[in-house]
């Protein structure tokens, strides 16, 4: 008895030991990429006028979404909001706007200063939705096709490059 | 030339180290009882040496010679003089030199203080310590070495991390180092005694003030850290179960136990290898945690540069002082037939063991946890406040009616003649609850529980005080300032405002009983940074209160970081605590204003906590 209580002492250390060792190269800041290529988990999410809801299979219908997590008090949503703008005018996809952690009053009025690119508007009052994206700060945007499948994850403003990539992927068709 | 003298000198020590071990093998074959003469001289020049060694680093940091890497990373010619001499641990390398100096001493003192202890006890202790001194040593000149030379040498610093430049965090460290580090010379003891043979009654003694001396300075070390915290990072907290935190937090939790199961060794000659694994245990947690903080698994505020190679070390280290421990319990080891009356003061204090290992597993647990499943799965999680708070509040509850009613139990065969008293004292503990939740209006189950049970242990070790003799005080006042400890942070958790709102210049707002205005904005120009600052009234329509704060918003130089300094205003009854930080594009401001009742008396809590400590060391000092 006594042997085998010692022989798990020794080996619960080995294992300690271990991990320690393995955790030593690994990256310690959180990384939300080894979520492009999987599918979005289930969502439900107001519209930002609460008339309905917005849930993984209204983006099925279109062949792209762009999700774009924004706030009026947010500098550099502010910076990228020309890009969405342009954005906006191609065809093959759809911009979804997650309103993350804002007063419709600000939003509201930050849309009419500087346009809306949003084919459709949604609402995240707490943050707790946009957890489930995998979003950790905004701006923050989600390419996915028709299949609810991350094509590719944008984090902080959308630059000119991040435009020509997503024109290049949806116009692939 | 500062650079070849700290290098000159830390090769000076490897040799000392070795020849105190050299010649305490020679010693141990000696027949006499006495310990050769030259084996104190060397380990008075050691300890000489090894602070003149520091001093060498102070001076470079002093004199800003920034032909030393660690000085370029970690100074500025422009730093106020006292932030370059806290400079010199205020990282990684510097740090471990301090590491060493309390080594080196507590290696020293231990020697010369435990003269009427077996020889061989004696030697084993310093042969161990001076295994961990060449350990650290090495460590230090082939990974870390504060005098690594750098060339062309940089005319100009990059400075050091602004929050750290701080008068309490100047002092965190040594503070905690003590604790920590100076747990390794029970550590030594420890596997002496078990090489040597020597237990019982007699070791307790001999490690008895040591254990105290680093629970004192751990405790400080830790409340220090905690004060910074509360006003430094800005959101009015004082503990976040940060892993850092926590990484301090469990060598105290094996102290504390093992400073218990001593009172048992020493009075009742029982427990002798429970408290072996305690002293092994403490030192080896405070080892892991420096493994966590430096090895750079962990992200944190503590912020030193993430190198693996210096994980490495410290794991190999790690497992050479785990191994040998485990080898030489495995091997010495016998079990003992102890009868331990269940209703008698050793229940009790084996009761508190496993309390603080029930604390100490928890949070182990919550802090090793994330990187197991990052390794095992490659899932990152983490765990947070909530984890904590729900798995140790209601233990704590138990824990300090416990801890009222343990000290009067009696040693061998208790009788509980005194069960009317401890009825009083409870109702009088629950009268109290109810008469300051019915008049601050406030309720949740647990608080109340916190609460009656804190007032429980208060009005208990007042009594004690009353009817025990002076020998007892120590206890008595660890005891009671734990009890008010918890019974403030209670109060505190319960009875917090907090408010959150956008103000800009020559506005006034009001929310609640509160109202805010923003008097004034001034740009002050200060030696290593500019500061905006604020001027808000604050008043308080029911207490009629009106209180003038000046949060600050401050640009730092070098290297360039913006930092927001609260402004708190103390008093007995509370701290008003307020910060202010700017928003983009905007003439608007964020205030972040919050009323922490008792505050002050969390810290003087602990204080009184560590006086404990502190006046238990002066007894034993006076008893042996």
């Amino acid at each position: 008895m006594q042997k085998i209580i010692r022989s798990s002492i020794v080996l619960l250390f080995i294992f300690v030991f271990f991990v320690f060792y393995n955790s030593l190269n690994r990256e310690t800041n959180y990384s939300t990429d080894y979520l492009v290529g999987k599918k979005l988990t289930k969502f439900n999410l107001k519209s930002f006028h609460e008339k309905n809801i917005y849930t993984n299979e209204d983006l099925k219908k279109n062949d792209y979404t762009l999700i774009n997590f924004w706030a009026s008090w947010c500098a550099p949503c502010r910076v990228e909001h020309p890009y969405l703008m342009q954005l906006s005018k191609e065809k093959n996809l759809k911009i979804l706007g997650v309103n993350f952690k804002d007063k419709k009053i600000n939003a509201s009025k930050f849309l009419n200063e500087l346009g809306n690119p949003y084919n459709d508007l949604a609402k995240d009052m707490t943050g707790k939705q946009s957890v489930n994206f995998g979003i950790y700060g905004i701006p923050e945007s989600i390419l996915v096709n028709n299949e609810t499948m991350i094509l590719k994850k944008f984090i902080g403003p959308l630059n000119n490059q991040d435009i020509n990539y997503i024109k290049d992927i949806i116009n692939s068709l | 030339m500062l650079s070849n003298t700290g290098n000159f000198l830390l090769l000076i020590n490897i040799f000392l180290s070795s020849l105190i071990i050299y010649n305490s093998f020679k010693c141990l074959k000696t027949e006499s009882n006495f310990i050769f003469k030259n084996i104190y001289q060397i380990s008075l020049l050691q300890s000489t040496i090894v602070l003149i060694c520091f001093f060498t680093l102070t001076a470079a940091f002093i004199v800003s010679d920034f032909s030393l890497i660690t000085v370029y990373q970690n100074s500025h010619s422009l730093k106020p003089l006292f932030y370059k001499i806290s400079g010199t641990w205020g990282n990684h390398e510097g740090s471990l030199l301090l590491w060493v100096i309390i080594l080196t001493i507590f290696s020293f003192l231990f020697l010369i203080f435990n003269k009427n202890h077996p020889k061989n006890y004696r030697l084993y202790t310093l042969i161990i310590q001076n295994l961990l001194i060449l350990g650290f040593l090495f460590f230090i000149i082939f990974n870390s070495n504060p005098f690594s030379f750098i060339s062309p040498i940089p005319k100009e610093g990059l400075g050091l991390n602004p929050i750290l430049q701080d008068p309490a965090l100047a002092i965190h460290p040594p503070l905690l180092y003590v604790g920590f580090v100076g747990s390794s010379i029970y550590f030594s003891a420890a596997m002496a005694s078990m090489i040597s043979n020597y237990s019982g009654r007699n070791f307790a003694q001999s490690i008895k003030s040591w254990v105290l001396i680093s629970w004192v300075f751990q405790t400080l070390g830790i409340l220090v850290g905690s004060i910074w915290a509360y006003y430094e990072l800005g959101w009015g907290g004082f503990w976040f179960w940060d892993p850092v935190e926590n990484a301090s937090l469990l060598p105290w939790f094996a102290m504390t136990a093992l400073l218990h199961s001593l009172l048992v060794l020493e009075k009742r000659n029982t427990l002798y290898f429970w408290t072996i694994i305690l002293c092994l245990l403490t030192f080896t947690l405070s080892v892991t945690g420096t493994f966590l903080v430096r090895s750079g698994i962990l992200n944190s505020v503590h912020t030193f540069a993430n190198d693996p190679s210096r994980g490495i070390f410290i794991l190999i280290f790690l497992s050479l002082m785990i191994f040998a421990s485990i080898y030489f319990l495995f091997n010495k080891f016998k079990p003992t037939n102890d009868f331990i009356n269940s209703n008698s003061k050793e229940t009790f204090v084996l009761i508190n063991n496993w309390f603080m290992m029930f604390y100490l597993i928890t949070v182990l647990l919550g802090t090793l946890y994330p990187i197991f499943t990052d390794v095992i799965s490659n899932n990152k999680i983490s765990v947070g406040p909530p984890f904590y708070n729900s798995v140790i509040i209601p233990v704590v509850v138990v824990f300090l009616f416990l801890m009222a009613i343990g000290p009067q139990a009696k040693w061998i065969k208790n009788k509980f003649s005194n069960l009317k008293n401890i009825l009083l004292i409870l109702g009088g503990a629950i009268i109290i609850n109810i008469a300051i939740f019915y008049f601050l209006k406030s309720y949740s189950l647990i608080s109340n529980l916190i609460l009656i049970s804190s007032l429980f242990l208060i009005i208990s070790s007042f009594l004690d005080f009353f009817k025990k003799s002076r020998s007892s005080l120590p206890r008595i006042v660890s005891h009671l300032s734990f009890g008010f400890l918890i019974l403030f942070i209670g109060l505190n958790h319960n009875f917090s405002v907090e408010k959150d709102f956008n103000l800009k210049l020559g506005e006034a707002k009001k929310i609640d009983n509160y109202e805010f205005a923003l008097l004034d904005l001034k740009l002050n120009q200060e030696v290593n940074y500019k500061a905006v600052v604020g001027k808000l009234e604050v008043n308080n329509s029911i207490t009629m209160e009106r209180k003038i704060l000046y949060p600050e918003i401050r640009i730092y130089e070098n290297p360039q970081t913006l930092t927001y300094e609260a402004s708190i205003q103390t008093n007995y009854l509370g701290d008003h605590y307020l910060t202010m930080s700017n928003i983009d594009r905007s003439e608007y401001y964020n205030i972040k204003f919050q009323h922490k009742p008792l505050m002050v008396w969390i810290w003087i809590s602990v204080i009184l906590l560590s006086l404990g400590g502190f006046l238990s060391l002066f007894k034993n000092a006076k008893n042996n």
